[in-house]
């Protein structure tokens, strides 16, 4: 009879010491985990970390050790995020992007959220954690959780590093939802409607080589801190566009990619105990991150409407100002949505060529600007 | 803590942050129009 009450004793401790906090996070996993499968919101990552928040909170469970060796073996040294923007940087084609450069300059305006972000953060928390937390509105994970890291690790404000990386990775997923209200309310629809002519022109192979290693060598003189994150993306870039590594691309695109994910949700979720995560900080954060996003989404738009006023006295044709939300780093879902909202509003306006165009530009610009933010706060 | 003057100091980081994404990014453009204009063989295109 003792050993059969001994059996259920570590049912009590979910009665002890705020353990009961453990539930609610299982609740948490639960909704990533359904937001994963059911809805298909970024489940490469949302549903590992999901199960992992999940897996964290036992008392007494012992999981907290394999999971802190994978967090110092991969992630405290950001290797992890790293190798895994190797494999985007194969995954991206800058073709749209070479084909008409200009398209960059929406990039760099859509960074505007980031420092916002900064400014809006720095009014409730520290300047190493407002800094974290700006980064969300790179919308791009990697990005996101090398700044955090650099920033927070170590520190007593690395309690953050988990609600940071959830707040990064839900809002990319949830970019479908996000961006078309904030556009529809900064445009009309007469200029959703602007049609752009799109020129194929065609680049050059050697174009496609040399642009990584320019693009490496202009921000790494410029941004030093910004060399990991530009090396390691045009490091895969140059494996896809060189075309003498076919088999390495593809692995690294495919294998490697899927590979450094796995580990990279469930080692997050190192930091998804009840007692770093559930607090109104954690709240506070994925406000601050939803307004990053926000506010991203419209610097890119209001930009591209000044612009247009730029053109217009030059009595150049007009960009269509949607195509501004394109340069956050959600890349191919912010193209894509510019592009179909303009299908909306016309059903002969096919904006993909140029949103795509931005939305790589985006990738670069977010990088950039996180590696400015890492350089001002390190 | 709440301190909102602490929005007003931030902003100087935003001014110098965007200008130097801007600046960065406009190098980049100019790189990219210069190896744009390199002449290469129909083998490369």
């Amino acid at each position: 009879m003792k050993e059969l009450l001994e059996l259920f004793e570590p049912i009590l401790e979910f009665t002890k010491d705020g353990n009961w906090k453990m539930i609610v996070m299982w609740l948490i996993g639960g909704i990533l985990i359904y937001l994963a499968i059911k809805k298909q919101m970024e489940p490469t990552l949302l549903l590992p970390i999901g199960f992992g928040a999940i897996l964290m909170n036992f008392p007494h469970s012992g999981i907290s050790e394999p999971l802190e060796t994978l967090y110092n073996a991969g992630i405290s040294n950001e290797l992890f995020p790293l190798i895994l923007f190797i494999g985007i940087g194969a995954m991206i084609d800058f073709g749209p992007l070479l084909n008409n450069p200009k398209l960059m300059i929406f990039g760099a305006a859509a960074q505007f959220g980031i420092f916002f972000t900064l400014c809006t953060a720095a009014m409730f928390f520290s300047e190493d954690v407002a800094a974290s937390i700006s980064i969300i509105g790179a919308a791009d994970g990697p990005t996101s959780i090398v700044v955090a890291n650099t920033l927070l690790s170590g520190t007593e404000n690395s309690k953050y590093i988990g609600a940071i990386a959830v707040a990064a990775y839900s809002y990319m997923a949830l970019v479908p939802i996000i961006q078309p209200p904030v556009i529809k309310l900064l445009t009309t629809e007469k200029e959703r409607k602007i049609r752009m002519k799109y020129e194929q022109k065609s680049v050059s192979k050697r174009t496609k080589i040399l642009f990584p290693i320019i693009i490496s060598i202009v921000t790494c003189i410029f941004v030093p801190s910004a060399a990991s994150l530009i090396g390691f993306l045009m490091f895969g870039n140059l494996i896809r566009e060189c075309g003498v590594l076919d088999s390495i691309s593809d692995t690294a695109q495919k294998v490697l990619a899927n590979l450094v994910t796995i580990f990279l949700g469930i080692t997050i979720a190192f930091q998804m105990s009840a007692d770093k995560f559930l607090n109104t900080d954690t709240l506070l954060i994925l406000g601050l991150g939803l307004i990053a996003f926000i506010i991203d989404t419209a610097g890119g738009v209001i930009f591209a409407k000044f612009f247009n006023v730029i053109l217009k006295l030059m009595k150049k044709d007009p960009v269509n100002p949607m195509i501004g939300a394109a340069g956050i780093s959600a890349f191919p879902m912010s193209g894509r949505i510019v592009h179909k909202m303009g299908l909306e509003a016309d059903n002969q306006n096919f904006l993909l060529m140029h949103s795509i165009g931005v939305n790589v530009s985006g990738q670069i610009a977010s990088v950039i600007a996180g590696s400015l933010v890492l350089g001002f706060f390190k | 803590m709440f301190e909102p003057i602490q929005f007003i100091n931030y902003l100087k980081y935003m001014g110098i942050g965007m200008l130097g994404v801007f600046i960065i990014i406009g190098i980049i453009m100019l790189a990219t129009y210069i190896i744009g204009k390199l002449p290469s063989n129909d083998k490369d295109k």
